[in-house]
């Protein structure tokens, strides 16, 4: 067969379905006034520990909650309802990451205006979740000081995804001989001015400035974007 | 391992297409995937038979080409080649900077159909 063949162009996005659903949701979280932070890093570097902690600590002056993403079990979800703060467990089968939809869903039965902070636990995983927006503020990866200081080389585009680095499980870093200096050079290089919190939520080290980190982040997001319609009020809440 | 899932996508975008235009055959779906993307070629090119079985792009080929990464490097006022995606520095002068502005898309470009 000779038959001819001609080339339409086309020009679609193949995240397309993901993006609109993401802008939506960031759209809905902006008027509800609620700051969204995720978590993403390998399977084990500590994002259930910090955001129990997390939620533990700015319970007692905000109204937060969390969403946490699993391939299976319910376990995340019952570690960080000890929290008392709403959770709710995502769980997604045989999918590796959490797309913007799953997390749409997930809030059918939530106010989220009701809410000052909403965290995303994404499933464990430093490739895939990197292309999917789920219309978060502020993406945090996190980097166990056991997991050695050149993850950031090894995995660049979740890294430059992200807007924060956490370096977690201080408390092991003599233990492990972990290079500080070298880590921070390699997050730089994938991600030049990144910011990079390091913490210990076993030894609390760093664990305040995090929260006061979060905190400063969310009045700066609500004073470059307020929630109010235009023409409303002026006074903040 | 998101591959699969992508490559249905690009498979339900093709498909969209052909209807809007009345049904043609499609034999090449060409796209354009950015190096920071988070898509790994190979993946999607195995994926992609695998999505197009039982669709009527089936035995249809994806041609993929591959996006450089290019930063907005502002000392020199333009767009630039990183060094690698290990090191995001302006190939030029070598100043550091996280503007991407080329290399995160999956975008399909074009359709090649039967005349």
């Amino acid at each position: 067969m000779n038959s001819k063949t001609r080339i339409i162009e086309v020009r679609e996005n193949v995240f397309k379905q993901n993006d609109i659903v993401a802008r939506a949701l960031r759209e809905r979280f902006r008027e509800a006034g609620v700051f969204v932070v995720s978590l993403v890093s390998s399977p084990g570097a500590g994002k259930t520990a910090l955001l129990e902690k997390t939620l533990t600590l700015l319970r007692q002056q905000f109204r937060v909650a969390a969403l946490v993403g699993d391939l299976a079990t319910e376990n995340d979800a019952l570690r960080l309802a000890r929290s008392q703060a709403p959770v709710k467990q995502i769980i997604t089968g045989t999918v590796c990451h959490l797309e913007a939809a799953m997390v749409e869903r997930s809030l059918e039965a939530w106010k989220v205006e009701e809410l000052d902070f909403l965290f995303i636990e994404n499933v464990g995983n430093l490739v895939c979740p990197s292309s999917y927006d789920l219309g978060e503020d502020l993406r945090l990866v996190l980097l166990s000081v056991t997991e050695g200081e050149d993850k950031p080389l090894k995995y660049p585009t979740i890294f430059n995804s992200a807007d924060v680095a956490v370096i977690t499980k201080a408390d092991l870093a003599e233990a492990v001989e972990f290079d500080a200096l070298t880590a921070n050079r390699n997050i730089q290089a994938v991600r030049p001015g990144m910011k990079v919190v390091t913490l210990s939520t076993k030894s609390g080290e760093g664990t305040q400035q995090f929260l006061d980190f979060l905190v400063s982040r969310r009045t700066l997001a609500r004073e470059m974007s307020p929630s109010q319609p235009a023409g409303a009020s002026a006074a903040s809440d | 391992m998101h591959e699969l899932s992508i490559a249905m996508s690009i498979v339900e975008l093709a498909q969209e297409e052909s209807d809007r235009r009345g049904g043609v055959q499609i034999k090449a779906v060409h796209l354009r995937l950015g190096l920071l993307s988070g898509v790994v070629k190979e993946a999607l090119l195995s994926s992609y038979e695998i999505a197009c079985e039982h669709t009527p792009l089936q035995g249809s080929q994806l041609q993929v080409e591959e996006v450089p990464v290019l930063v907005f490097c502002r000392k020199c006022g333009a767009q630039r080649p990183v060094h690698s995606t290990q090191a995001f520095c302006c190939s030029f002068c070598g100043t550091p900077t996280a503007e991407v502005v080329q290399g995160k898309e999956v975008l399909v470009v074009g359709l090649e159909v039967e005349e």
